[in-house]
């Protein structure tokens, strides 16, 4: 946060607001308690994010572990105690008595790493892309820009695809498995740096002839340097923002992709799997396999899509 | 204006060139086609055969050359599935997607305009919130969620839509014609518009595909129609004692249609895919279920010719959109050749 430009001195030590204070106090904190969507939004963010991580605490049973999958009390329904062995599960069990509840907090950890992990991965391609595309110029810039174009007439979904396509022919059959993760959060990642590299590009081109930066170039710190740890800085609020929204359509993406069958296999599910799965019991009227990662999926997708947008109109100077 | 046209589409076949690079390039490096055709029992000498007889011993850009102008000529290939030509696939599975593409479309645009004109109107109407706030729902909800959900409503309990499937239809054209002692094959088109079933099964696949673009048109007319609304000359339309409906539709919604068409004619090439998630949820037997079939079976002519074909229909709609664009508004034709972006 920006000084105050209070000099310390003339206020007594107790009214001086200490940095938590002044936090508190700030534009953005006081934005956001302002906003009752964004407050909202944020802790169904935080409770889901917190319970995928804390999953194996959390989860009552261990889903992907056979010896502890209860065939007796397969099909129970949610909050109804099973009629052979009286268990009461939370939100069900499917066919071979796992419990929902369980499979959902694990299935989100594999879509939320997922798509942490693609957004993370596009960011840093898109941001170093962007950079050199807005500072270097001239045949870098070119080059750069024409790719990004030629991969914006094609929806991200479908790069995604034909990536993991490709990559599923490149990889010995038994390693698929293993590494079907790494190759999605590839696929993902790469169906997804464009939007990074153009807006790091744009704010790059407007920064690069301020005066700081001329003043840096003075001083001799080279363009690497001045990239990192001047211009960078300056371009991280527009980037937070895609980030989030590109979040929101990461998780969805890898959803997607697991639903067509052409993502994370049934032995490892994420929440698209869990819905594929979910989807075929839905005709016998087992309606809980399908809804609760459903509404897990659209709960997690709505509230992370609702704090980027709230984040857009909150960093853009222009709205206050 | 036709330098500017040349340059675009001089743009276009670069892209063209870079994608079936891409494309070519999935052969090369991904698994040996050789494999694929030749079993078990194969000798040094079949290997030789067939790789001369796929022009594998060639240096690589002849390769690449005869890939392009064979893909030129609709020639990808025999697919590594199902053991017939690509191109055959594709024909007979581009009506089933063409046709949902159309009607998914017409769908957007209808119910998109509509909904967008009255809650432009009714800005603070009760009904325009609920609208505003159903679409931000409907734009979080992944589409094949949207699907699922849509197709146990209405089949499962409901009962009154097909969930999978055309139903019934029909094969239209295919006539053989002879004009002055030639032949004349009309192309052959199996079509779901001419049978109450086919027309039905259209429904709920449509309403799938069509419902993000639906709610994108809508808030682009919303914002054009808000901001149309507050000029002078719908002021004066209105001193004139003209009806209120009349303003709208004639003097307002006319104003903001021309960046409308620009967006429908993008997310066209969206849509088609986009097919590709709502064919798999609907069973729908067009090219995007076939896609995925493709990409499961690691079937590299027929992802290839995939590839070629959505990028072909991308990049032929960005073309006629820029084109369009720069006819209608003359203001972008100083900034677009200064610039030269």
């Amino acid at each position: 946060m920006a000084d105050t430009g209070l000099d310390k001195s003339l206020v007594p030590a107790h009214r001086y607001p200490g940095r938590l204070a002044r936090m508190w106090d700030s534009d953005f904190v006081f934005n956001f308690r302002k906003s009752p969507i964004a407050i909202v939004a944020a802790v169904v963010t935080l409770v889901l994010i917190l319970s995928a991580i804390f999953a194996p605490w959390i989860a009552p049973h261990e889903p992907f572990n056979p010896a502890t999958w209860d065939i007796m009390s397969g099909n129970s329904r949610p909050m109804v105690p099973n009629e052979f062995t009286g268990k009461v599960f939370l939100m069900g069990t499917d066919e071979q008595g796992r419990d929902i509840f369980s499979t959902i907090l694990y299935g989100m950890r594999i879509s939320l790493f997922i798509g942490f992990s693609a957004v993370i991965f596009a960011m840093i391609l898109g941001i170093t892309l962007g950079l050199l595309a807005g500072y270097v110029g001239g045949w870098t810039e070119t080059i750069i820009m024409r790719m990004a174009d030629i991969q914006l007439t094609l929806p991200s979904i479908l790069v995604a695809m034909l990536i993991f396509g490709v990559a599923k022919t490149l990889i010995p059959f038994e390693y698929q498995d293993r590494v079907t993760m790494w190759v999605l959060i590839l696929a993902i990642g790469l169906s997804d740096w464009v939007q990074f590299a153009r807006v790091v590009r744009g704010t790059t081109l407007v920064e690069k002839n301020k005066e700081y930066v001329q003043a840096a170039r003075l001083i001799g710190r080279g363009p690497g340097a001045i990239m990192l740890y001047h211009i960078l800085p300056n371009v991280l609020n527009p980037v937070l923002v895609i980030a989030t929204i590109s979040l929101a359509l990461a998780i969805i993406a890898e959803a997607t992709l697991s639903f067509l069958g052409v993502g994370m296999s049934p032995t490892q599910p994420s929440l698209g799997t869990l819905i594929s799965q979910g989807q075929q019991y839905l005709l016998s009227g087992d309606w809980w396999i399908l809804v609760f990662p459903a509404a897990t999926l659209l709960a997690l997708a709505l509230s992370v899509n609702l704090l980027g947008d709230w984040l857009r109109d909150a960093l853009n100077p222009r709205l206050r | 204006m036709l330098a500017y046209t040349i340059k675009r589409i001089l743009q276009s076949i670069v892209v063209l060139l870079v994608v079936g690079l891409v494309a070519f390039s999935m052969f090369q490096y991904v698994g040996d086609p050789v494999d694929n055709m030749l079993g078990q029992e194969r000798t040094q000498a079949d290997i030789e055969r067939v790789r001369a007889q796929l022009g594998l011993d060639q240096p690589f850009p002849v390769q690449y050359w005869k890939f392009i102008s064979n893909a030129a000529q609709g020639d990808f290939g025999i697919s590594y599935r199902q053991k017939r030509p690509v191109m055959d696939i594709l024909r007979s599975s581009a009506p089933a997607t063409l046709e949902l593409a159309f009607v998914s479309g017409l769908f957007a645009l209808i119910i998109g305009i509509t909904l967008g004109v009255i809650t432009a109107i009714r800005q603070n109407g009760f009904g325009s919130g609920i609208i505003m706030t159903l679409s931000l729902i409907g734009v979080s909800l992944p589409t094949f969620l949207i699907g699922i959900l849509l197709a146990h409503l209405f089949a499962v309990e409901l009962g009154i839509l097909p969930s999978k499937g055309r139903g019934e239809t029909v094969i239209i054209g295919g006539w053989v014609w002879s004009v002055f002692g030639t032949q004349i094959q009309f192309p052959s088109w199996r079509t779901g518009f001419l049978t109450e079933s086919g027309l039905r099964a259209l429904i709920l696949p449509s309403i799938t595909l069509g419902l993000y673009q639906m709610t994108l048109i809508m808030r682009l007319v919303r914002s054009e129609m808000l901001e149309v609304l507050r000029q002078d000359y719908i002021r004066f339309a209105r001193a004139r004692g003209l009806r209120e409906r009349a303003v709208n539709f004639r003097h307002a919604l006319k104003n903001t249609m021309v960046p409308v068409i620009t967006i429908a004619g993008l997310q066209l090439g969206s849509i088609i895919a986009f097919a590709i998630i709502t064919e798999t949820v609907f069973a729908w037997p067009g090219i995007g279920n076939q896609f995925i079939l493709a990409i499961r079976a690691v079937d590299i002519p027929m992802m290839a010719a995939y590839l070629m074909l959505v990028s072909v229909m991308f990049v032929i709609i960005n073309l006629i959109v820029d084109l369009l664009y720069f006819a209608i508004d003359p203001r972008l034709r100083v900034d677009r050749t200064a610039g030269g972006h």
